[in-house]
């Protein structure tokens, strides 16, 4: 059997990702707390007090700035959990993986449903950030809803990096590295908080590999309005680290578990 | 005693009423070899046996049958499709019992069963009646809204056999079902498997309780280090393999009857503080044991545990 096969995507991925949404609506109240406590936070916290004394930033009021940054990274930051913590806890201690693959189902299955509910949770935090933005009164317009697919794919391609780190893991604390030498490091330098062009001109350039930046560069102008620029390119990018995350992803949890 | 083995240009068998045929499996990891070349034959309907000691291979023996553990090289088939290539069609008509609980703890008693269909691609609304037969074939009617980290160890194997029968499966494979489980809980387990028996269900089991294994299986394989050492129903192998009766001395005074034993042609072995004395005839033997003062000694039929410690060495495994 080779290992290095790539993925079959079949309907059953979805098996998985109803199993995930029922345990989540089981759990649904710390949920709702978690995707709205936390943007409700930044966005009044930072986007109140900093802004009273940054005032605009990129030609808009900063918490206008601001939450169409959050709403990117909270993506991020919402699959990366899901990718990791919780994948690599049904995976190993609690065995999950190990029930679902006596059945028709398959590595390929069990991650791809896996990524697509991360991608879903991503969502769920974008559907709260954006309904606090809006009634904060910075969002543009309805154009705005078009971000919530974007949430989505973003999810999807921070999903599949954070699957790579749980098919290496052997415990929680392994995952301390990738927030430390990954998540971290964009959410500051990614344009959240600040436009990527106030860093010094060779950051500059290494930021554009991050695909947060790009995801910023996405749902800013989507939210709080302006020009979209290089849709594709950006898009491109959020795809190209997403598919080669899950098909990492997968031919490590087949090496893990197929043994 | 060595299987048979065909010549590999044969191949494995096709007959419709050979549920799994493998041919010359081999599984190594690094340099161990766990699973060494073995062959064997499963016909449908029976209960059939992988008994051996920790690390003879039997679990990674049923890990291939379901694909789970791709063999390094040799030849498996699984109501005649392939394996490992079409181990999702395999796994789609099969039940699975693993060793370790993983019901899914975020979930009750029912949702595990619920869920545990979607799996399949079924609709737990619409198999509900097949649902609620495997919960009281369970026994567990009166947990049903319970979480599975309230079960004793007892219910959840019940629980996670009636989950492995959700796919109304036609083979039910189950790696050391009652490794754990207290006496009673055994026996409920050892009565839900034989009423799958007659059911038709055919049933694979690994285990290292001899009992279990002459209560269930009409045909078993004895594995040592990845080997096959013998195979056959448990009354065949014991006729095989030992003498019929046993004279078990046990206490520290053991060494000194171990000559008298062999006087009386028995053949002697020696476990811990306990002296096998293993014969055709043990009248007169008896008699003399009889008219020593303060001995312990048990008499009885030899059985499959005489057969398996004969076979495997009665060295300590870990």
């Amino acid at each position: 059997m080779n290992l290095w096969r790539l993925p079959t995507i079949r309907i059953d991925a979805f098996a998985v990702w109803r199993r995930n949404i029922r345990v989540w609506k089981k759990l649904i109240g710390p949920a709702i707390l978690m995707n709205f406590g936390e943007p409700i936070l930044y966005l009044l916290g930072l986007g109140f007090g900093l802004g009273h004394f940054v005032g605009e930033m990129g030609g808009m009021p900063y918490l206008a700035f601001l939450a169409s940054g959050i709403i990117a990274s909270s993506a991020m930051t919402t699959a990366t959990f899901e990718g990791m913590y919780s994948v690599y806890t049904r995976m190993d201690p609690q065995r999950t993986y190990e029930a679902m693959m006596a059945t028709p189902l398959e590595v390929d299955d069990i991650l791809a449903g896996e990524m697509i509910w991360c991608g879903t949770k991503s969502l769920f935090s974008g559907i709260a950030i954006l309904a606090v933005a809006s009634l904060l009164g910075v969002v543009d317009g309805w154009q705005a809803l078009w971000v919530l697919p974007v949430v989505f794919l973003i999810g999807l391609c921070f999903a599949g990096m954070a699957m790579v780190m749980s098919a290496f893991a052997t415990n929680y604390d392994f995952f301390n590295y990738y927030f430390v030498l990954a998540i971290t490091p964009m959410f500051i330098l990614s344009g959240v908080f600040y436009p990527v062009e106030s860093l010094p001109a060779l950051a500059q350039g290494a930021v554009q590999l991050l695909p947060l930046t790009h995801a910023v560069a996405m749902t800013r102008p989507l939210v709080a309005g302006g020009e979209l620029t290089m849709p594709l390119l950006h898009i491109g990018v959020l795809l190209f680290y997403g598919a080669l995350g899950f098909y990492t992803s997968v031919v490590l949890v087949r090496r893990r578990l197929l043994v | 005693m060595r299987n048979q083995h065909p010549t590999p240009e044969i191949g494995p068998v096709k007959d419709p009423e050979t549920l799994v045929s493998a041919r010359n499996l081999v599984k190594t990891f690094g340099s161990y070899r766990a699973v060494d070349d073995i062959d064997f034959d499963i016909p449908r309907g029976s209960c059939f046996g992988f008994l051996g000691p920790n690390g003879a291979g039997k679990t990674t023996t049923l890990k291939m049958l379901l694909g789970l553990s791709p063999q390094m090289s040799g030849s498996l088939l699984v109501y005649g499709l392939r394996i490992p290539d079409q181990a999702r069609r395999v796994r789609a008509r099969t039940g699975v019992v693993p060793q370790a609980d993983n019901l899914d703890p975020d979930f009750t008693v029912m949702e595990n069963l619920r869920t545990y269909a979607t799996y399949f691609g079924l609709n737990p609304s619409a198999i509900s009646d097949r649902l609620e037969r495997l919960l009281r074939f369970a026994a567990l009617e009166k947990r049903r809204d319970a979480r599975t980290d309230t079960l004793s160890g007892g219910m959840k194997r019940r629980l996670i056999i009636a989950r492995a029968l959700i796919n109304e499966p036609e083979m039910v494979v189950l790696d050391e079902p009652t490794t754990g489980l207290d006496p009673q809980a055994r026996h409920i387990i050892w009565s839900r498997l034989n009423e799958l028996k007659e059911q038709g269900t055919t049933l694979i089991l690994t285990t290292h309780y001899m009992e279990e294994a002459e209560r269930l299986c009409d045909e078993l394989v004895i594995m040592d280090r990845g080997r096959i050492l013998d195979q056959g129903s448990p009354v065949a192998l014991i006729h095989r393999h030992v003498e019929p009766e046993v004279i078990e001395l046990r206490g520290g005074k053991t060494k000194g009857h171990a000559d008298a034993a062999t006087r009386h042609g028995c053949r002697v072995e020696q476990l811990g503080s306990s002296l096998y004395c293993y014969t055709a005839d043990s009248g007169s033997f008896i008699d003399e044991l009889r008219k020593v003062q303060g001995l312990t000694f048990m008499h009885r039929p030899t059985g499959l545990e005489d057969v398996f410690l004969k076979l495997t060495g009665r060295d300590l495994r870990d």
